[in-house]
């Protein structure tokens, strides 16, 4: 079956009218009566003991309805269950500057941030750690008492015989990469609005609505019902439309749970909106990460053995740290064939903001570090750094040597398609003077096959009603935040059913109305909450199909469903009215009006329908009010859970990495470095993506070209800055996402692998493509210029000292300070912006502050 | 606070409001207006999110002073539909992917709106040029250059409808 009506065509989202006219709404935009608004009091301090907190000079400002702290909800809750460590708001400690201390509910915005000057804390400073390696020597003041040397977590993985084949290598590549923290500043500045019903018979606070701006609604449940002691179903969660998430809106956001402690408190609505700085605080970007990446190579450029060291700079609370720092090491495998692999990951806590899941969880940085030493590695065995890449391909379908299983793997025909159209072979090492071009590939899970409370359960569930209208109800609980996951859905029930896209609703992500679905994370929601949806919209085209077969006394194999009408393929063709037209007499008798002759003609069209036989073809209302008759009511469920096989092996960890299907990803960039400014310009990238099938083309090419200026983002300018805990470029203006006019012509190629378990085969289109970017910038770089940056972001002074280090012939490693231009602060700051001033005070004890006395003779 | 009164001109209509003369523009649009369509994306004027027309030039609401606008005609977002159907360039929007999350959007129309309209035929650097004000996290810009051509093709044929 490979003609489709709706699928793979490309289609304007089911919400585009919402957004083009500012009809949608999204949650700041909601209000209701007698609401509230909230302002949240923020630490000052990176590490410090809350000795008192004293509210009652806010609590008596006119307008001010109640002030909550840490006590008013002291359960602790975290997205993972191993990492129960954070509270609506701090009991006893903050741990980066930006930590909730408490909340006014007021009864405007500016009276709310009136009373948070009224509030008196006093802390007690405490020693605070900033670089995961210095935190990781830690001997006291640890950040959380249960975390010694303030590590998380680590993981140690072996898997075949590394050293072993290390020694059988005829190349050996070592070298440590470091890429800066970045964050997803999604545009819409997160919002919760939170409401109590009060309750009948009590007269205290009852059932609780919550709309949100969140990529997980059932997650935050959850936690509201862990945190607020009240069972699940007594919550409602709503997500409104979701302005962008990238990951920073799919684990519960201080604020959220804030609102409803809040909102209780105050028996009032509440609404709380970051501000765009709170949104740089709530944070969970990506982590700045270490990478001390060794790999092994035959002359034939086969890989022999990888062994990959990270660190990362977690911040101050767990967050998805876990899953992370396990990320890192298990998509070292299923994109490349790599027979020996050793790993070893820290995710470290420091006093910073909290670092989570941001698009490519986990993968980006490793990747970046993986493929770039690849190209050094084709360098020095003088060989193409496509070939090497061809050489090293899986032969899928297969289980890695980390138990992940591969089984559609377009990585192949990606390689071809851009090597082809960027013309590769033609123009790579001929380009003018300081213009280069760069090749590397990534991968991505389609959904983690293991959801994070690890249990047998589907993770998505879907219901379609149908009534006698003929109009198509899809219930689902995928969160749709701006990826169109909404229209996925719809087009998929309208391909199953055979009718238009008009016909088809979506009610989503309202965790009183739709089924669970775990949310919008890991690229998950095409692969599962589309599975679920076929298998919805097949459960219930089959009851239509049984009663139409009935009606048009045949089999169900005979009945075909396309275009709002359902036929009869073997019906003689006689009478079948002219081939694609109208069913002809039903519409002529329905023209005509009044019950009288409606009474006469319905007999004379019972006589005449005797006459004809059976019909040869039903209108989807028809059908569906058969199937009503014959069933009495019309509703299909569907659900999806990962198959065993796809959940990975048994190793510590092993459930991080395995998914059903993996999203395979080529790219060529073309850029140019300006030699004097040490300015990089992208020009253009060419990004091939394999999703298995492009349900939606527009769609996919969006998610691809938007991944791909994303992970230029990261290359090239974006970058979190921090002194002494403090992040200096908290807007904007500061934190430079590229605009329009810095932004490539990004030319998005569609590889269709067709995958056997996904939804029509199709796979994720959404995260995938990011990873390769900054690889194949930096390799494009040292194409044009013959530098090999191993930080990111690749700013003009990263470039610059890069280059005068090169002039000098010298062994450049920027991250060991072995050249002499770089700054000597480059580490902490980044090196992008130069912070003279003071920032937070720090303990006598601090490691880093006596850091800084040796290294600046004291004179600090 | 102490209020005045004013008079707003928006989307065609005269509204007479009591605000606080230190109101934003885009404060009393979304709060006193229920005009929500204008976003606020960020705390610095920095992101565009809430970009509205003042006598056709295209404006950010957050730096903007609401009483500071009286006798001048503002247009929103929600004022770009025409004769309550879909404007080309909504239309074309939605078609050609230009809009994701939808957050940046309306920031967007204002502004494609004083493009199309000071310059029927402009080139990709015009048009990069002309949104570098605006930011976008989902889109990579990419499909709006495609919507905005497909969009003063479709106002071209006067047919309204981008193919
Ligand atoms: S809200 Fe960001 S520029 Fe106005
Ligand atoms: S569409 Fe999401 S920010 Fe532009």
């Amino acid at each position: 079956m490979s003609d489709f009506s709706i699928i793979g065509k490309p289609i304007a989202m089911v919400d585009a009218a919402g957004k083009t006219t500012g009809a949608g709404k999204y949650t700041d935009d909601l209000s209701v009566a007698g609401m509230l608004y909230g302002k949240i009091l923020h630490s000052p301090h990176p590490h410090a003991r809350i000795v008192r907190v004293d509210t009652s000079r806010a609590a008596k400002l006119p307008g001010v309805v109640a002030v909550v702290t840490g006590k008013d909800a002291p359960n602790p809750y975290g997205i993972l269950p191993v990492g129960h460590d954070e509270r609506a708001m701090a009991l006893d400690k903050v741990r980066y500057v930006g930590d909730n201390v408490a909340c006014v509910a007021a009864e405007t915005e500016f009276i709310a941030e009136q009373a948070l000057e009224l509030i008196d804390v006093e802390y007690e400073v405490l020693p605070a750690y900033f670089d995961p390696e210095e935190s990781m020597k830690a001997q006291s003041d640890f950040i959380h008492d249960n975390k010694p040397q303030n590590i998380e977590k680590d993981y140690h993985h072996v898997f075949g015989d590394p050293d072993k084949a290390f020694t059988e290598a005829d190349y050996v590549a070592e070298a440590r990469f470091i890429a800066q923290e970045v964050t997803h500043a999604a545009m819409e500045p997160h919002s919760t609005l939170a409401s109590f019903e009060i309750d009948s018979q009590t007269g205290k606070p009852g059932r609780l609505t919550v709309w949100s701006s969140t990529q997980v609604p059932y997650y935050l449940q959850h936690k509201l019902s862990l945190v607020l002691e009240m069972p699940m179903s007594q919550i409602r969660v709503i997500k409104p439309l979701v302005g962008g998430g990238f990951g920073g809106k799919s684990e519960v956001i201080p604020l959220e749970i804030i609102a409803a402690v809040a909102a209780r408190a105050a028996q009032k609505p509440v609404k709380i909106t970051y501000t765009r700085e709170e949104v740089f605080l709530a944070h969970r970007g990506r982590p700045r990460t270490i990478v001390d990446l060794k790999t092994g190579v035959k002359n034939d450029g086969s890989i022999t053995a990888v062994k990959a060291r990270v660190i990362q700079d977690g911040g101050a609370y767990c967050s998805y740290g876990v899953v992370t720092i396990l990320y890192s090491g298990a998509l070292l495998g299923a994109l490349y064939d790599i027979p020996n692999i050793q790993y070893d990951g820290y995710r470290v806590l420091t006093n910073k903001p909290v670092c989570g899941a941001m698009r490519g969880h986990g993968t980006v940085n490793v990747r970046f570090a993986f493929e770039s030493q690849l190209d050094e590695i084709a360098l020095q065995l003088k060989m193409d750094s496509a070939e090497i890449r061809r050489r090293n391909l899986l032969k899928a379908p297969c289980i890695t040597v980390n138990g992940l299983r591969v089984q559609s793997y377009g990585l192949p025909e990606c390689i071809a398609q851009v090597v082809t159209r960027s013309q590769w072979n033609e123009r790579k090492g001929k380009l003018p003077k300081s213009r280069g071009l760069g090749i590397a590939c990534s991968h991505y899970v389609s959904g983690a096959a293991n959801s994070i409370i690890r249990s047998d359960m589907p993770h998505s569930t879907v219901n379609i009603k149908i009534d006698r209208d003929g109009g198509i109800v899809v219930y689902t609980g995928a969160s749709d935040i701006g990826q169109g996951s909404d229209t996925m859905v719809a087009q998929i029930a309208a391909e199953v059913l055979g009718c238009s896209m008009a016909r088809v609703k979506v009610i989503a992500a309202d965790t009183d109305l739709t089924p669970i679905d775990i949310g919008s994370y890991s690229s998950r929601v095409t692969f599962m909450n589309g599975n679920a949806t076929l298998r919805a919209a097949q459960d219930v085209k089959k009851q239509i199909a049984t009663a139409a077969a009935r009606k048009m006394d045949c089999t169900l194999d005979d009945l075909i469903f396309r275009d709002d009408v359902v036929v009869n393929k073997r019906a003689p063709v006689a009478a079948t009215p002219a081939n694609g037209s109208q069913p002809t007499v039903v519409h002529a008798e329905a023209s005509v009006s009044g019950r009288v002759e409606g009474q006469i003609l319905r007999g004379s069209l019972q006589q005449k329908r005797k006459d004809e036989g059976p019909k040869a073809r039903l209108s989807f209302e028809e059908a569906v009010v058969a199937a009503i008759d014959f069933h009495g009511a019309l509703s299909g469920t569907g659900s999806y859970a990962p198959p065993p096989e796809a959940r990975g092996g048994k190793h510590k960890g092993a459930g991080v990495g395995p998914s059903p299907a993996y999203s395979y990803s080529a790219q060529v960039a073309e850029v140019s470095v300006d030699e004097e400014t040490g300015e990089v310009t992208v020009h253009k990238v060419w990004a091939s993506h394999d999703c298995g099938r492009a349900l939606n083309p527009t769609s996919v090419e969006g998610q691809i070209i938007g991944s791909v200026w994303m992970g230029m983002g990261q290359a090239l300018t974006e970058e979190m800055v921090w002194k002494d805990g403090l992040l200096m470029n908290p807007g904007l203006l500061e934190y430079r996402s590229p605009s329009s006019v810095e932004s490539p012509v990004v030319e998005a190629i569609i590889v269709e692998s067709v995958d056997p378990e996904g939804p029509f085969g199709a796979k994720e289109a959404s995260e995938g493509s990011l990873a390769a970017t900054i690889p194949a910038i930096a390799n494009a770089i040292y194409d044009a210029v013959g530098i090999r940056l191993r930080e990111s972001p690749f700013t003009p002074e990263r470039v610059l000292s890069a280059l005068r280090a090169k002039k000098k012939q010298k062994h450049i490693n920027l991250t060991e300070g072995v050249d002499p231009t770089a700054p000597t602060t480059f580490r902490e700051h980044g090196g992008s912006l130069c912070f003279k001033g003071k920032g937070p005070e720090r303990h006598a004890l601090d490691p880093a502050r006596r850091e800084a006395q040796v290294a600046t003779g004291g004179a600090d | 606070m102490k209020k005045e009164l004013i008079e707003l001109r928006v989307n065609g209509r005269t509204y007479e409001l009591a605000i606080e003369s230190s109101k934003l523009l885009l404060d009393v649009l979304r709060q006193d207006l229920d005009l929500t369509g204008s976003k606020r994306g960020c705390d610095e004027s920095s992101c565009g999110a809430c970009t509205v027309l003042v006598d056709g030039i295209p404006m950010l609401s957050c730096a903007l002073l609401a009483a500071s606008c009286e006798g001048q005609e503002i247009t929103t977002v929600e004022g770009v539909s025409e004769h309550g159907s879909l404007a080309a360039i909504q239309k074309a929007y939605g078609d050609w992917g230009g809009s994701q999350c939808g957050f940046c959007t309306p920031g967007f129309m204002m502004t494609v709106k004083h493009l199309i309209a000071e310059n029927d035929e402009p080139t990709d650097a015009d048009i990069r040029a002309a949104l570098s004000g605006n930011l976008c996290r989902c889109t990579g810009y990419e499909q709006m250059y495609q919507a905005i051509k497909s969009a003063i093709d479709a106002e071209r044929r006067g047919s309204g409808v981008a193919q």
